[in-house]
């Protein structure tokens, strides 16, 4: 049976998208004021990664990719220690020894993030098999870009994944649609013969599919789906989940380019800009979702000016934790490189 | 209770006991139910079945990621590379991610993962199927890495290695598997990072890895009978080099040798002796010489291959060498 999509569970999910947008705007404009390295954002991709992974439960598995702020918070990771992390402080998940492209928390499901393309696939899978062959049922989640499917790594774990049934679900958000930079000549989308993303699956005899990636309750439904499958041993599901890249996801640096979200255009079609008026009219999922909220009558505007200034102050809180938290001791340099000896 | 065992069925019977002494051992490669080129994991999957000894696709990327994945999630994997050659194909997964893994989330994981590797040169295999390639992993944090060369080590460092929690490369020579020795009914684990004194001597120490500690003991042998007295230091883990054992030596013979199959460049002997140096330089009486193969791929040729390898006679060369005229 599939799980129930009420309205708890949807403003759940309304909530999450806001913190992870709000956490990256915060980000960027912090990385205005002072230099903190390079990152990359998900911003654009919320309304595929926050349905889908709210469908995993406490054991199962998910490997992400250098795009993996959105993940870890909708699998309920704080900003607080992801700001750490991301800011190299002693307080992060992994005491600033990850960072930005390592972001990972084991306790939210996250052992490693790999930042080679297509480095997450194979362990996706073998965590799929490690899993199975306890004899559990928790699964593993694949989070993947478009890019990471031209790497060797996809087919020679894809012909594993199906060969031996595993309970993997590869979601792939492909976020080269509409691709802004493209157009102007400069950011290079999908570099494959393949047209069809999912047929690079489906070859393997792998349950492919696409769908809208923006459209909150489409990801969700197939999604249960494909965790209902893997649960019950029917093996691996693909997932391709189109979404718009972002103006802002721009090389190299990300920049708000669409501005801080005025989550009041959801209802307020004058507040949308001139510029980039497609993005917040049809492309953005945040506020897209939020306008479907609204139409069916259950939810008001009062309560969504409510939740983002709450996420938002949660964001903030975040920020300021993470600020005031201390650099690692230069000791903790040279520490856990290998397993304490007789551990 | 002993038996005379070789070497590759040492590592066959410590694969069984390893898996027998715990489920969460499994064992993945190309061909492994079948027993692998030469037999080392025959019979595993009769006994354990293929939920536990996993034939692979022609994939050693994935099949990598695929171990380091297992391991992340509660199973202590063993993967089998068919030739040390081989594991070039899967670098991106041993070097980034199982090697890392630990360091990157500051310890709250780490990834119980063994790779024995099967190289070395011998058999007019040629480039693709010789090669010693100790020195590209023993440069990389968060790798540990043994050479078995006596069947007792074989089977106790592979024992250690599989219930090691960190990853750890392990180097089989193949010119080793028929060679002969005993061994304890049951395998106790070795302690990965300890050398081993395997022929006391005065006057030259002579650290060999791998198969080319038989022929430094050879060498050795020969000495003898012109009244050079080697000492010949089996190094046993290529990292973390036990540079102690090795000092210590040293600090009674003044004179260090260090033979290995892989070429010199860039290679084990480099890394060694520069550690020597640094501990102990002092107490050398003449420069350091390596022995190793010149800077060519491994020919095929049964003849170029001969002259390739490292033998007795360069070993000699290099001990007396290090020695004033006499």
């Amino acid at each position: 049976m599939l799980p129930d999509l009420n309205l708890d569970a949807q403003v759940a999910m309304l909530r999450r998208m806001l913190i992870a947008r709000r956490f990256e705007e915060e980000l960027i404009e912090l990385a205005q004021d002072r230099d903190i390295g390079h990152f990359h954002v998900y911003v654009g991709q919320e309304s595929t990664g926050i349905p889908a992974l709210s469908l995993l439960e406490h054991g199962d598995l998910s490997f992400t990719n250098h795009r993996n702020h959105g993940h870890l918070i909708a699998r309920g990771a704080d900003p607080g220690p992801m700001y750490a992390e991301i800011l190299g402080r002693v307080t992060g998940y992994c005491r600033g020894k990850g960072g930005t492209l390592h972001l990972a928390s084991v306790e939210h499901g996250f052992p490693t993030t790999s930042s080679a393309t297509g480095g997450c696939i194979p362990l996706a899978v073998g965590a799929g098999m490690g899993l199975s062959r306890l004899g559990s049922d928790r699964i593993s989640v694949c989070l993947m870009g478009d890019g990471a499917l031209e790497e060797g790594a996809w087919h020679e774990s894809a012909n594993i994944a199906a060969m031996e049934s595993l309970p993997v679900i590869f979601l792939c958000e492909n976020n080269s649609l509409e691709a802004l930079g493209q157009r102007a000549g400069e950011y290079p989308s999908s570099t494959m013969a393949v047209r069809d993303l999912t047929e690079l699956a489906s070859v393997f005899g792998i349950e492919a599919v696409a769908i809208d990636g923006l459209d909150v309750r489409a990801v969700h439904e197939t999604m249960s789906r494909a965790v209902l499958r893997a649960r019950c041993g029917e093996g691996p599901t693909f997932i391709e989940a189109r979404t718009v890249r972002w103006p802002g996801n721009r090389p190299i640096w990300p920049e708000l380019a669409t501005g801080r979200t005025d989550i009041s255009m959801a209802w307020e079609d004058s507040l949308v800009p001139e510029e980039h008026a497609i993005w917040h009219r049809k492309q953005d999922g945040l506020l897209g979702f939020t306008r479907e909220l609204l139409a069916e009558g259950n939810f008001r505007t009062e309560a969504v000016l409510r939740l983002d200034e709450e996420t938002t102050e949660h964001v903030r809180e975040g920020l300021v934790f993470a600020l005031d938290s201390s650099y690692p001791d230069p000791e903790e340099a040279l520490e856990h490189v290998f397993s304490p000896a007789g551990d | 209770m002993t038996d005379a065992i070789r070497y590759i069925d040492a590592i066959s019977s410590t694969l069984r006991q390893e898996l027998k002494r715990d489920d969460d051992v499994i064992v993945l490669g190309e061909d492994v139910s079948y027993g692998g080129p030469f037999g080392a994991t025959a019979g595993l999957s009769d006994m354990f079945g293929p939920t536990r000894i996993v034939d692979t696709p022609i994939s050693e990327g994935a099949v990598m990621g695929l171990a380091v994945g297992a391991a992340l999630a509660g199973r202590r994997p063993v993967v089998e590379v068919m030739f040390a050659d081989f594991i070039t194909l899967a670098m991106d997964q041993l070097i980034n991610h199982a090697a890392k893994l630990r360091y990157m989330t500051d310890g709250q994981l780490s990834v119980p993962l063994t790779i024995r590797v099967q190289g070395g040169v011998g058999g007019g295999y040629g480039a693709h199927h010789s090669q010693s390639l100790e020195a590209w992993f023993l440069h990389v944090p968060g790798l540990k890495v043994v050479a078995p060369c006596s069947v007792d080590d074989a089977s106790g460092l592979l024992a250690a290695a599989i219930r090691d929690d960190d990853p750890v490369v392990y180097l089989e020579h193949r010119g080793l598997y028929w060679s002969k020795g005993s061994i304890m009914s049951h395998v106790d684990p070795a302690t990965i990072g300890l050398a081993a004194v395997v022929r006391p001597g005065a006057d030259v120490t002579v650290v060999a890895v791998s198969r080319m500690v038989q022929v430094a003991m050879s060498a050795a042998e020969k000495l003898a009978a012109d009244g050079v007295d080697v000492e010949v230091v089996d190094l046993r883990t290529v990292s973390p080099i036990d540079l102690e054992t090795i000092t210590e030596s040293i600090r009674r013979t003044g004179r260090l040798v260090v033979a290995h199959e892989a070429v010199v460049t860039g290679g084990l002997g480099a890394e060694l002796v520069a550690g020597v140096h640094a501990a102990a330089f002092n107490s050398l009486t003449s420069p350091a010489i390596r022995v190793g193969a010149p800077f060519t791929p491994v020919p095929a040729s049964p003849h170029l291959e001969r002259l390739y390898v490292p033998t007795v006679d360069d070993v000699i060369a290099a001990v007396l060498e290090t020695l004033p005229e006499r």
